[in-house]
């Protein structure tokens, strides 16, 4: 038999309450239980990065925590990074508009990578952004584009 | 890749943390789990209990004293990294923190964690051995310090009793005025070195070496002091010896193509022994180089 907790995390601005078992990673209580689907699963050894989010501000890769760990705490998925569901985030804009993902299956924890860099340091070099999002494999683009759409949204959210 | 079942315990004192580890049996410790998590998916590792230091107070910290940098077995990486502390205390550390996984590990990725864990060719055990750390233990039978020159056991195993745990770690820093590098070869940015070397040195006013560390991380189970080389560097003017085309320093660090090395899928033990030889004079050059360039400034 499976032992269980109750937790209560704030995911996205919202208290969350659920009975878990303790041996329930991060990652698949967001995708599972509070059904945020965006947050994606690649590995599950903390290889690739596709599972990062923000917890209590800081990235981190949601298949190397269990979801009791998240108990109190804050998370930030994907999900939440625009302020509503019809609006995109500027960083999600420019990766539109750079042609910054083909099959976007690493996009959410790119951005989820990039939210806390751009709030680090607006205004990263293009070394900075490579280093920045070297735990976060992407098979598509080849990272140009990546790079580009994070440099794009650097200025555009340091404003005119 | 799911964690095995387990018993979880998130204790809030060491004295907690001590008294669960003497009670359960096949108990195992989890501090960032940036290690632990991937061996629990991948079924290498099967506890009976979790014990998770996440919530324990009073392990987070890093302070000055008498010389020394005191870092808290929950540190995370990530404050190490942006600590300005650590970076005029321990430029070795700042330079080799940065070489740690990625910034989502080193979010979460502990010092007292990676000591713990003690993987070959782990930036922070060759850091440790490099600066003769000292680790603070408590148990049952109270606390202990324990000398890092002995706290690998064998491999990927520190020399703690199944009711220990790793509460801090003294980090002995070296004078103003010291050079130090960390240099490391791997095939991938944030990927575990196949050779890693730290270098420190001290140097007089004619500009002779005087004292000299020199450790190899990713050779063997655990990271090698290379006393020969460092007894050798003493009186050496490295300044000199890279004028003529490294012939001395080549010299100097050729001994190292003779320590035993690990053969695995990343590398033969000869490919880590020519590794040596080469990262050892590179660390060498730009240590000294530190120095050189604060002298001119």
């Amino acid at each position: 038999m499976s032992e269980t907790r109750t937790i209560a995390v704030t995911v996205n601005g919202a208290r969350r309450e659920e009975t878990v078992p303790v041996r329930l990673t991060l990652a698949d209580f967001l995708r599972h239980r509070l059904a945020l689907t965006g947050t994606h699963l690649g590995c599950e050894h903390g290889a690739c990065g596709a599972c990062t989010v923000l917890f209590d501000g800081y990235s981190v890769r949601s298949c190397l925590m269990l979801a009791v760990q998240a108990d109190g705490h804050a998370i930030m998925t994907v999900e939440g990074i625009a302020t509503d569901a019809k609006t995109l985030h500027p960083l999600q804009e420019a990766f539109r508009d750079n042609h910054g993902l083909q099959c976007g299956f690493c996009t959410p924890g790119i951005l989820t990578t990039l939210i806390e860099l751009l709030r680090d340091n607006p205004d990263p070099t293009e070394e900075e952004v490579r280093i920045g999002i070297s735990g976060n494999l992407c098979r598509c683009t080849g990272y140009q584009n990546i790079v580009i759409a994070a440099l794009d949204a650097a200025k555009r959210m340091r404003g005119p | 890749m799911k964690p095995p079942l387990f018993s979880y315990h998130d204790p809030r004192t060491t004295a907690d943390v001590v008294g669960l580890l003497t009670s359960l049996d096949n108990a195992k410790l989890l501090a960032g789990g940036q290690s632990l998590m991937p061996m629990l998916a991948m079924r290498y590792v099967l506890p009976d209990h979790i014990v998770d230091l996440n919530r324990v107070d009073g392990l987070s910290y890093i302070r000055e004293r008498n010389g020394a940098l005191e870092i808290g077995a929950m540190t995370r990486q990530r404050d190490i990294e942006f600590s300005g502390l650590v970076r005029r205390l321990c430029p070795l550390l700042h330079e080799a923190i940065a070489q740690v996984g990625h910034r989502q590990t080193r979010n979460r990725g502990t010092l007292g964690g990676s000591l713990c864990h003690l993987d070959p060719a782990a930036e922070l055990v060759a850091v440790a051995a490099a600066l003769d750390a000292k680790v603070a233990v408590i148990g049952k039978g109270g606390a202990r310090s324990v000398d890092f020159s002995a706290f690998p056991v064998a491999y990927m195993t520190p020399a703690l009793e199944l009711d220990e745990l790793v509460i801090g770690v003294t980090l002995p820093c070296w004078p103003a005025g010291h050079g130090s590098a960390f240099v490391e070869f791997s095939r991938r940015h944030g990927d575990f070195a196949i050779v890693s070397t730290a270098a420190l040195i001290e140097e007089d006013n004619n500009g002779k070496v005087t004292r000299a560390s020199l450790t190899l991380g990713g050779m063997g189970p655990a990271p090698i002091r290379a006393g020969e080389v460092e007894r050798a560097l003493i009186g050496e003017k490295i300044e000199k010896i890279e004028k003529i085309e490294d012939k001395r320093l080549r010299e100097i660090c050729e001994p190292l193509r003779k320590l035993a090395a690990i053969d695995d899928i990343h590398a033969p033990a000869a490919y880590r022994q020519q590794l040596a030889t080469v990262l050892a004079r590179r660390a060498l050059l730009k240590a000294h180089a530190r120095i050189v360039a604060r002298t001119v400034s």
